[in-house]
Protein backbone atom coordinates (compact mmCIF):
# COMPACT_ATOMS: atom_id res chain seq x y z
CA UNK A 1 0.00 0.00 0.00
CA UNK A 2 1.47 3.33 -0.94
CA UNK A 3 1.54 6.34 1.78
CA UNK A 4 -1.33 8.54 0.80
CA UNK A 5 -0.45 12.14 -0.78
CA UNK A 6 2.91 13.50 -1.95
CA UNK A 7 6.06 12.47 0.97
CA UNK A 8 7.58 15.55 2.61
CA UNK A 9 10.64 14.98 4.93
CA UNK A 10 9.68 17.04 7.70
CA UNK A 11 12.06 18.28 10.24
CA UNK A 12 12.98 16.20 13.24
CA UNK A 13 10.93 16.26 16.28
CA UNK A 14 12.05 18.10 19.44
CA UNK A 15 12.02 16.89 22.68
CA UNK A 16 10.46 20.62 23.37
CA UNK A 17 7.45 20.02 20.98
CA UNK A 18 6.28 16.68 22.47
CA UNK A 19 6.25 18.44 25.95
CA UNK A 20 4.97 21.37 24.63
CA UNK A 21 1.65 19.35 23.31
CA UNK A 22 1.38 17.09 26.36
CA UNK A 23 1.28 19.90 29.08
CA UNK A 24 -1.06 21.37 26.22
CA UNK A 25 -2.93 18.42 26.12
CA UNK A 26 -3.36 18.69 29.77
CA UNK A 27 -4.38 22.00 30.01
CA UNK A 28 -6.84 21.81 27.32
CA UNK A 29 -8.44 18.93 29.22
CA UNK A 30 -8.87 21.14 32.84
CA UNK A 31 -10.97 23.65 30.67
CA UNK A 32 -14.18 24.08 32.66
CA UNK A 33 -17.21 22.96 30.52
CA UNK A 34 -21.22 22.47 31.36
CA UNK A 35 -22.41 19.01 32.35
CA UNK A 36 -24.30 18.89 28.99
CA UNK A 37 -21.05 19.03 26.56
CA UNK A 38 -18.44 17.58 29.17
CA UNK A 39 -19.82 14.25 27.68
CA UNK A 40 -18.37 15.07 24.30
CA UNK A 41 -15.04 15.99 25.41
CA UNK A 42 -12.65 13.53 24.02
CA UNK A 43 -9.66 13.12 26.17
CA UNK A 44 -7.15 15.05 24.74
CA UNK A 45 -4.21 13.66 26.50
CA UNK A 46 -4.59 10.11 25.59
CA UNK A 47 -5.11 11.62 21.60
CA UNK A 48 -1.82 12.99 22.14
CA UNK A 49 0.02 10.11 23.85
CA UNK A 50 -1.31 7.75 20.96
CA UNK A 51 -0.33 10.82 17.92
CA UNK A 52 3.75 10.72 19.15
CA UNK A 53 3.50 6.68 20.15
CA UNK A 54 2.54 6.48 16.09
CA UNK A 55 4.40 9.06 14.88
CA UNK A 56 7.87 8.82 17.34
CA UNK A 57 7.11 5.09 18.92
CA UNK A 58 10.98 5.37 20.40
CA UNK A 59 10.70 8.78 21.66
CA UNK A 60 7.72 8.09 23.96
CA UNK A 61 8.22 5.99 27.11
CA UNK A 62 5.75 4.40 29.45
CA UNK A 63 6.72 6.25 32.22
CA UNK A 64 5.43 9.12 29.97
CA UNK A 65 2.16 7.76 29.33
CA UNK A 66 1.99 6.49 33.20
CA UNK A 67 2.82 10.18 34.93
CA UNK A 68 -0.08 11.82 32.31
CA UNK A 69 -2.18 9.22 33.55
CA UNK A 70 -1.56 10.09 37.32
CA UNK A 71 -1.67 13.74 36.78
CA UNK A 72 -5.09 13.43 34.86
CA UNK A 73 -6.53 11.24 37.53
CA UNK A 74 -5.48 13.57 40.01
CA UNK A 75 -6.81 16.49 38.17
CA UNK A 76 -10.01 14.67 37.53
CA UNK A 77 -10.42 13.18 41.14
CA UNK A 78 -10.92 9.40 39.32
CA UNK A 79 -9.40 6.35 40.53
CA UNK A 80 -5.82 7.66 40.84
CA UNK A 81 -4.15 5.06 38.47
CA UNK A 82 -7.44 4.17 36.40
CA UNK A 83 -6.25 6.47 33.54
CA UNK A 84 -2.41 5.37 34.20
CA UNK A 85 -3.22 2.06 33.10
CA UNK A 86 -5.29 3.02 29.90
CA UNK A 87 -2.78 5.10 28.79
CA UNK A 88 -0.33 2.35 29.25
CA UNK A 89 -2.60 0.18 27.30
CA UNK A 90 -3.38 2.96 25.16
CA UNK A 91 0.54 3.36 24.53
CA UNK A 92 1.76 0.14 23.42
CA UNK A 93 -1.45 -0.52 20.79
CA UNK A 94 -0.40 2.95 19.22
CA UNK A 95 3.85 1.26 19.20
CA UNK A 96 2.51 -2.36 18.10
CA UNK A 97 0.40 -0.47 15.21
CA UNK A 98 2.53 2.22 14.07
CA UNK A 99 4.33 1.04 11.38
CA UNK A 100 0.46 -0.29 10.19
CA UNK A 101 -1.08 2.94 10.63
CA UNK A 102 0.66 5.99 9.28
CA UNK A 103 0.51 4.27 5.67
CA UNK A 104 -3.19 4.74 5.61
CA UNK A 105 -4.62 8.27 4.76
CA UNK A 106 -6.03 10.42 7.66
CA UNK A 107 -9.40 9.23 7.25
CA UNK A 108 -8.17 5.59 7.97
CA UNK A 109 -5.60 6.76 10.31
CA UNK A 110 -8.80 8.66 12.36
CA UNK A 111 -10.38 5.27 11.79
CA UNK A 112 -7.45 3.23 13.43
CA UNK A 113 -8.00 5.24 16.55
CA UNK A 114 -11.17 5.17 17.06
CA UNK A 115 -11.17 1.45 18.59
CA UNK A 116 -7.60 2.22 20.10
CA UNK A 117 -9.85 5.08 22.29
CA UNK A 118 -12.51 3.39 22.35
CA UNK A 119 -11.02 0.57 24.42
CA UNK A 120 -8.76 2.45 26.46
CA UNK A 121 -12.43 4.28 27.58
CA UNK A 122 -13.81 0.38 28.19
CA UNK A 123 -10.67 -0.54 30.50
CA UNK A 124 -11.36 2.21 32.58
CA UNK A 125 -15.52 2.01 33.05
CA UNK A 126 -14.41 -2.55 33.66
CA UNK A 127 -11.77 -0.71 36.29
CA UNK A 128 -14.32 1.49 37.51
CA UNK A 129 -17.09 -1.29 38.03
CA UNK A 130 -14.68 -3.78 39.42
CA UNK A 131 -13.98 -0.66 42.13
CA UNK A 132 -17.50 -0.65 42.72
CA UNK A 133 -18.89 2.38 41.20
CA UNK A 134 -21.64 3.00 38.75
CA UNK A 135 -21.74 2.87 34.82
CA UNK A 136 -21.03 6.39 33.17
CA UNK A 137 -24.27 7.55 31.34
CA UNK A 138 -23.95 6.12 27.31
CA UNK A 139 -23.13 9.42 26.02
CA UNK A 140 -19.25 8.91 27.14
CA UNK A 141 -18.61 6.50 24.50
CA UNK A 142 -19.15 9.17 22.26
CA UNK A 143 -16.07 11.41 23.83
CA UNK A 144 -13.77 8.62 21.64
CA UNK A 145 -15.19 9.33 18.81
CA UNK A 146 -14.76 13.18 18.73
CA UNK A 147 -11.66 11.96 19.84
CA UNK A 148 -11.00 9.92 16.69
CA UNK A 149 -12.36 12.85 14.83
CA UNK A 150 -9.96 15.44 15.92
CA UNK A 151 -7.14 12.86 14.87
CA UNK A 152 -7.43 14.32 11.18
CA UNK A 153 -7.22 18.43 12.31
CA UNK A 154 -4.29 17.47 15.19
CA UNK A 155 -2.15 15.74 12.73
CA UNK A 156 -1.98 18.82 10.64
CA UNK A 157 -1.61 20.86 13.82
CA UNK A 158 1.26 18.83 14.85
CA UNK A 159 3.08 19.15 11.40
CA UNK A 160 3.25 22.67 11.45
CA UNK A 161 6.06 23.29 13.41
CA UNK A 162 8.22 20.27 11.60
CA UNK A 163 7.81 21.90 7.86
CA UNK A 164 11.14 22.80 6.36
CA UNK A 165 11.73 26.56 5.79
CA UNK A 166 10.97 27.83 2.98
CA UNK A 167 14.40 28.57 1.52
CA UNK A 168 16.74 26.60 3.89
CA UNK A 169 19.69 29.26 2.99
CA UNK A 170 17.95 32.36 4.21
CA UNK A 171 18.12 32.17 7.75
CA UNK B 1 12.58 -21.35 20.96
CA UNK B 2 15.64 -19.58 19.30
CA UNK B 3 13.96 -18.43 15.94
CA UNK B 4 14.55 -14.76 16.31
CA UNK B 5 18.06 -13.51 16.21
CA UNK B 6 19.11 -11.23 18.72
CA UNK B 7 18.14 -7.72 18.03
CA UNK B 8 20.89 -5.93 16.26
CA UNK B 9 20.18 -2.49 18.38
CA UNK B 10 20.23 -2.35 22.40
CA UNK B 11 16.89 -1.22 22.91
CA UNK B 12 16.18 -2.58 26.66
CA UNK B 13 13.06 -4.55 28.01
CA UNK B 14 11.03 -5.52 25.12
CA UNK B 15 6.79 -3.07 25.15
CA UNK B 16 5.21 -6.23 26.35
CA UNK B 17 7.25 -6.57 29.15
CA UNK B 18 7.09 -2.27 29.91
CA UNK B 19 3.68 -2.58 29.44
CA UNK B 20 3.06 -5.27 31.65
CA UNK B 21 5.84 -3.57 34.57
CA UNK B 22 3.33 -0.19 34.23
CA UNK B 23 0.43 -2.24 34.33
CA UNK B 24 0.64 -3.98 36.79
CA UNK B 25 2.34 -0.81 38.90
CA UNK B 26 -1.09 1.08 38.17
CA UNK B 27 -3.09 -1.42 39.42
CA UNK B 28 -1.18 -1.76 42.77
CA UNK B 29 -1.68 2.03 42.80
CA UNK B 30 -5.35 1.86 42.09
CA UNK B 31 -5.84 -1.01 44.58
CA UNK B 32 -3.44 1.65 47.40
CA UNK B 33 -6.24 4.41 46.56
CA UNK B 34 -9.39 2.62 46.43
CA UNK B 35 -8.90 0.27 49.23
CA UNK B 36 -6.31 1.99 51.87
CA UNK B 37 -6.04 5.88 50.57
CA UNK B 38 -3.39 6.19 51.34
CA UNK B 39 -2.81 8.47 48.27
CA UNK B 40 -4.79 11.29 49.62
CA UNK B 41 -1.86 13.31 50.37
CA UNK B 42 -0.17 13.22 46.92
CA UNK B 43 -3.82 14.49 45.79
CA UNK B 44 -2.97 17.55 47.99
CA UNK B 45 -0.11 18.40 47.07
CA UNK B 46 -0.57 17.88 43.65
CA UNK B 47 -4.01 19.77 43.74
CA UNK B 48 -1.74 22.81 45.06
CA UNK B 49 0.47 22.63 42.00
CA UNK B 50 -2.77 22.29 39.66
CA UNK B 51 -4.48 25.55 41.27
CA UNK B 52 -2.85 28.43 39.47
CA UNK B 53 -3.09 26.22 35.89
CA UNK B 54 -7.02 25.68 36.41
CA UNK B 55 -7.47 29.35 37.49
CA UNK B 56 -5.56 30.38 34.03
CA UNK B 57 -7.46 28.21 32.24
CA UNK B 58 -10.91 29.04 33.79
CA UNK B 59 -9.90 32.74 33.43
CA UNK B 60 -11.32 32.99 29.72
CA UNK B 61 -14.46 31.61 30.45
CA UNK B 62 -15.14 33.35 33.72
CA UNK B 63 -13.55 36.97 31.71
CA UNK B 64 -16.61 36.38 29.25
CA UNK B 65 -19.20 35.37 31.75
CA UNK B 66 -18.42 39.15 33.32
CA UNK B 67 -18.76 40.52 30.20
CA UNK B 68 -21.47 38.84 29.15
CA UNK B 69 -23.22 39.94 32.64
CA UNK B 70 -22.09 43.20 31.74
CA UNK B 71 -24.06 43.69 28.68
CA UNK B 72 -27.33 41.46 30.02
CA UNK B 73 -30.32 42.44 28.25
CA UNK B 74 -32.01 45.68 30.17
CA UNK B 75 -35.65 43.85 29.44
CA UNK B 76 -34.70 40.56 31.28
CA UNK B 77 -33.03 42.80 34.14
CA UNK B 78 -36.44 44.83 34.60
CA UNK B 79 -38.15 41.12 34.29
CA UNK B 80 -35.93 39.64 36.70
CA UNK B 81 -36.08 42.83 39.23
CA UNK B 82 -40.22 42.45 39.32
CA UNK B 83 -39.74 38.49 39.49
CA UNK B 84 -37.16 39.16 42.67
CA UNK B 85 -39.65 42.15 44.31
CA UNK B 86 -42.77 40.10 44.08
CA UNK B 87 -40.72 37.20 45.69
CA UNK B 88 -39.47 38.93 48.30
CA UNK B 89 -42.96 40.48 49.56
CA UNK B 90 -43.99 36.74 49.25
CA UNK B 91 -40.93 35.38 51.38
CA UNK B 92 -41.33 38.84 53.80
CA UNK B 93 -44.76 37.98 54.80
CA UNK B 94 -43.64 34.29 55.54
CA UNK B 95 -40.93 35.32 57.17
CA UNK B 96 -42.83 37.46 59.42
CA UNK B 97 -44.28 34.33 60.54
CA UNK B 98 -41.26 32.44 60.73
CA UNK B 99 -40.11 35.06 63.64
CA UNK B 100 -43.19 34.61 65.30
CA UNK B 101 -42.79 30.60 65.03
CA UNK B 102 -39.81 31.24 65.82
CA UNK B 103 -39.74 32.65 69.36
CA UNK B 104 -42.97 30.82 69.99
CA UNK B 105 -40.09 28.15 69.36
CA UNK B 106 -37.91 29.63 71.72
CA UNK B 107 -39.89 30.18 74.14
CA UNK B 108 -41.13 26.29 74.24
CA UNK B 109 -37.83 24.98 74.52
CA UNK B 110 -37.04 26.90 77.04
CA UNK B 111 -39.90 25.48 78.82
CA UNK B 112 -38.17 22.43 78.07
CA UNK B 113 -34.76 23.10 78.38
CA UNK B 114 -34.16 21.71 75.28
CA UNK B 115 -30.86 21.83 73.48
CA UNK B 116 -31.49 25.29 71.71
CA UNK B 117 -30.97 24.45 67.61
CA UNK B 118 -27.88 25.58 66.57
CA UNK B 119 -27.01 28.20 63.80
CA UNK B 120 -24.98 26.77 61.41
CA UNK B 121 -22.20 29.16 59.77
CA UNK B 122 -21.84 28.55 56.40
CA UNK B 123 -19.66 29.97 53.23
CA UNK B 124 -20.51 30.36 49.98
CA UNK B 125 -18.94 28.73 46.96
CA UNK B 126 -18.65 28.70 43.23
CA UNK B 127 -19.22 25.55 41.26
CA UNK B 128 -15.65 25.48 39.32
CA UNK B 129 -16.88 22.43 36.94
CA UNK B 130 -18.45 19.55 37.06
CA UNK B 131 -16.73 16.04 36.98
CA UNK B 132 -14.90 15.10 34.59
CA UNK B 133 -15.12 11.41 36.31
CA UNK B 134 -17.93 9.77 34.81
CA UNK B 135 -18.34 7.19 37.10
CA UNK B 136 -19.37 9.56 40.15
CA UNK B 137 -21.79 12.40 40.30
CA UNK B 138 -19.32 15.36 41.73
CA UNK B 139 -18.70 18.63 40.93
CA UNK B 140 -15.75 20.96 42.10
CA UNK B 141 -16.27 24.34 44.22
CA UNK B 142 -13.53 26.80 44.79
CA UNK B 143 -13.71 26.59 48.48
CA UNK B 144 -11.07 24.86 50.50
CA UNK B 145 -9.68 23.95 53.89
CA UNK B 146 -8.21 27.74 53.77
CA UNK B 147 -11.88 28.76 53.99
CA UNK B 148 -12.33 26.25 57.08
CA UNK B 149 -14.13 23.34 54.54
CA UNK B 150 -14.44 19.90 56.00
CA UNK B 151 -14.70 16.56 54.51
CA UNK B 152 -18.65 15.72 55.38
CA UNK B 153 -19.93 19.28 55.02
CA UNK B 154 -23.50 19.01 54.01
CA UNK B 155 -23.85 21.44 50.61
CA UNK B 156 -26.85 23.12 49.47
CA UNK B 157 -28.68 25.54 46.96
CA UNK B 158 -31.64 27.73 47.45
CA UNK B 159 -34.09 24.92 46.58
CA UNK B 160 -32.49 22.55 48.73
CA UNK B 161 -30.01 19.36 49.56
CA UNK B 162 -27.22 18.94 47.10
CA UNK B 163 -24.97 16.71 48.71
CA UNK B 164 -22.11 16.80 50.65
CA UNK B 165 -18.37 17.23 50.57
CA UNK B 166 -16.08 14.72 50.10
CA UNK B 167 -12.96 15.75 49.42
CA UNK B 168 -11.54 18.84 50.49
CA UNK B 169 -7.94 20.16 49.14
CA UNK B 170 -6.26 23.29 50.70
CA UNK B 171 -8.39 25.92 47.70
CA UNK B 172 -11.11 23.73 46.68
CA UNK B 173 -13.26 20.71 47.61
CA UNK B 174 -14.99 18.06 46.01
CA UNK B 175 -18.85 17.39 46.67
CA UNK B 176 -20.55 14.09 45.95
CA UNK B 177 -23.87 14.66 44.87
CA UNK B 178 -26.91 12.78 46.69
CA UNK B 179 -27.59 11.28 43.49
CA UNK B 180 -24.21 9.60 43.13
CA UNK B 181 -25.00 6.06 43.89
CA UNK B 182 -22.56 5.68 47.16
CA UNK B 183 -25.05 8.44 48.82
CA UNK B 184 -27.22 8.14 51.25
CA UNK B 185 -29.76 10.88 53.03
CA UNK B 186 -31.66 10.41 56.22
CA UNK B 187 -35.16 11.77 55.70
CA UNK B 188 -38.34 12.61 57.08
CA UNK B 189 -41.68 12.60 55.43
CA UNK B 190 -43.06 16.11 56.14
CA UNK B 191 -46.98 15.04 56.24
CA UNK B 192 -46.52 11.56 57.99
CA UNK B 193 -43.36 12.11 60.31
CA UNK B 194 -42.35 9.12 58.94
CA UNK B 195 -38.54 8.14 59.13
CA UNK B 196 -36.59 6.71 55.57
CA UNK B 197 -33.44 6.89 53.68
CA UNK B 198 -32.99 8.14 50.80
CA UNK B 199 -30.18 6.51 48.52
CA UNK B 200 -28.70 7.95 45.26
CA UNK B 201 -28.98 5.56 42.33
CA UNK B 202 -26.63 7.31 39.68
CA UNK B 203 -28.76 8.67 37.13
CA UNK B 204 -29.54 12.11 36.92
CA UNK B 205 -32.83 13.27 38.68
CA UNK B 206 -34.04 10.00 40.66
CA UNK B 207 -33.58 9.21 44.27
CA UNK B 208 -34.43 5.72 45.36
CA UNK B 209 -36.69 5.60 48.98
CA UNK B 210 -35.56 1.95 50.25
CA UNK B 211 -36.92 -0.67 52.67
CA UNK B 212 -40.06 1.40 52.71
CA UNK B 213 -42.80 -1.48 54.08
CA UNK B 214 -45.76 -2.02 51.33
CA UNK B 215 -48.01 -0.56 53.82
CA UNK B 216 -46.01 2.83 55.14
CA UNK B 217 -47.58 5.47 54.62
CA UNK B 218 -46.23 7.69 51.64
CA UNK B 219 -48.17 9.23 48.68
CA UNK B 220 -46.79 10.63 45.67
CA UNK B 221 -46.26 14.55 46.01
CA UNK B 222 -45.21 13.94 49.46
CA UNK B 223 -42.15 15.92 50.58
CA UNK B 224 -38.95 14.68 52.11
CA UNK B 225 -36.63 16.47 54.18
CA UNK B 226 -33.45 16.03 56.04
CA UNK B 227 -34.19 14.00 59.75
CA UNK B 228 -30.90 15.49 61.10
CA UNK B 229 -30.49 11.76 62.54
CA UNK B 230 -26.82 11.40 61.66
CA UNK B 231 -25.30 14.07 62.71
CA UNK B 232 -24.38 15.60 58.85
CA UNK B 233 -27.19 16.87 57.62
CA UNK B 234 -28.90 19.93 59.90
CA UNK B 235 -32.32 19.05 60.20
CA UNK B 236 -35.33 20.20 58.36
CA UNK B 237 -34.06 20.80 54.97
CA UNK B 238 -35.80 20.21 51.45
CA UNK B 239 -34.13 16.87 50.02
CA UNK B 240 -37.18 15.67 47.20
CA UNK B 241 -40.57 14.68 46.59
CA UNK B 242 -41.92 11.35 46.31
CA UNK B 243 -43.19 11.47 42.35
CA UNK B 244 -43.43 8.01 41.94
CA UNK B 245 -45.58 4.65 44.44
CA UNK B 246 -44.97 1.13 42.74
CA UNK B 247 -46.68 -1.08 45.85
CA UNK B 248 -46.15 -4.67 44.22
CA UNK B 249 -47.59 -7.76 46.92
CA UNK B 250 -44.54 -9.78 45.12
CA UNK B 251 -41.88 -7.26 46.52
CA UNK B 252 -40.44 -7.14 50.33
CA UNK B 253 -40.83 -3.34 50.30
CA UNK B 254 -42.34 -0.49 47.93
CA UNK B 255 -40.76 0.61 45.09
CA UNK B 256 -40.59 4.91 45.42
CA UNK B 257 -38.74 7.26 43.39
CA UNK B 258 -38.30 10.45 44.51
CA UNK B 259 -37.27 13.43 42.42
CA UNK B 260 -34.29 15.86 43.94
CA UNK B 261 -35.20 19.38 44.37
CA UNK B 262 -31.94 21.21 43.75
CA UNK B 263 -30.23 21.18 40.81
CA UNK B 264 -26.20 21.83 39.86
CA UNK B 265 -27.05 21.59 35.90
CA UNK B 266 -25.83 25.18 35.48
CA UNK B 267 -22.88 26.91 36.83
CA UNK B 268 -23.93 28.51 39.44
CA UNK B 269 -23.36 28.67 43.69
CA UNK B 270 -23.72 26.56 46.24
CA UNK B 271 -23.81 27.01 50.28
CA UNK B 272 -21.82 24.92 52.41
CA UNK B 273 -22.73 24.31 55.81
CA UNK B 274 -20.53 24.31 58.83
CA UNK B 275 -20.38 22.00 61.45
CA UNK B 276 -20.22 24.21 64.13
CA UNK B 277 -21.29 22.24 67.03
CA UNK B 278 -19.84 18.68 67.85
CA UNK B 279 -22.37 15.96 68.63
CA UNK B 280 -21.84 14.22 72.07
CA UNK B 281 -19.75 11.31 71.26
CA UNK B 282 -22.12 8.11 71.07
CA UNK B 283 -22.32 6.21 73.88
CA UNK B 284 -19.72 2.90 73.86
CA UNK B 285 -21.83 -0.09 74.42
CA UNK B 286 -20.83 -1.51 77.83
CA UNK B 287 -19.03 -4.95 76.19
CA UNK B 288 -16.13 -3.23 75.81
CA UNK B 289 -13.00 -2.99 77.52
CA UNK B 290 -12.62 -1.13 80.68
CA UNK B 291 -10.79 1.76 79.45
CA UNK B 292 -12.92 3.05 76.63
CA UNK B 293 -15.89 2.72 79.22
CA UNK B 294 -13.92 5.35 81.78
CA UNK B 295 -13.45 7.10 78.12
CA UNK B 296 -17.11 7.47 77.10
CA UNK B 297 -18.13 8.22 80.67
CA UNK B 298 -15.95 11.18 81.16
CA UNK B 299 -16.80 12.13 77.63
CA UNK B 300 -20.66 11.93 79.07
CA UNK B 301 -20.21 14.07 81.81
Amino acid sequence: MMPAGPQQILLPVTTGLIVVTVLGALVVNLVPLPLNVLELRPDFCALVLVYWGIHQPRRVGFSLAFVLGLAVDMADASLLGQHALAYVVLLFAAIALHRRVLNFSLIGQSLHILPLLLAGELLMIGVRLIAGDQLPAPGNLLGPVVGAALWIPLSALFRLPRLPKANPDRV
Amino acid sequence: MEATPPPFFKRGPSPAFRLAVFALLAVATMVLDARFKYLEPARQIFSVVLYPLQQLVSAPVAIVEGVTDFFADRIEMQRDNERLRTEALASAYRLDQLEAVKRENAELRALLQARARVETASVMAEILYGARDPFSRTFVVDKGIEDDVRAGAAVIDEAGVIGQVTRVYPFLAEVTQITDKNQAVPVRNVRSGLRAIVFGNGREGTLDLRFMPLSADVQVGDALVTSGIDGIYPPGLPVAKIIHIERNATLAFARITCEPLSGVDRRGHVLILKRVHELPERPVPPSETPPARKKARRGAG
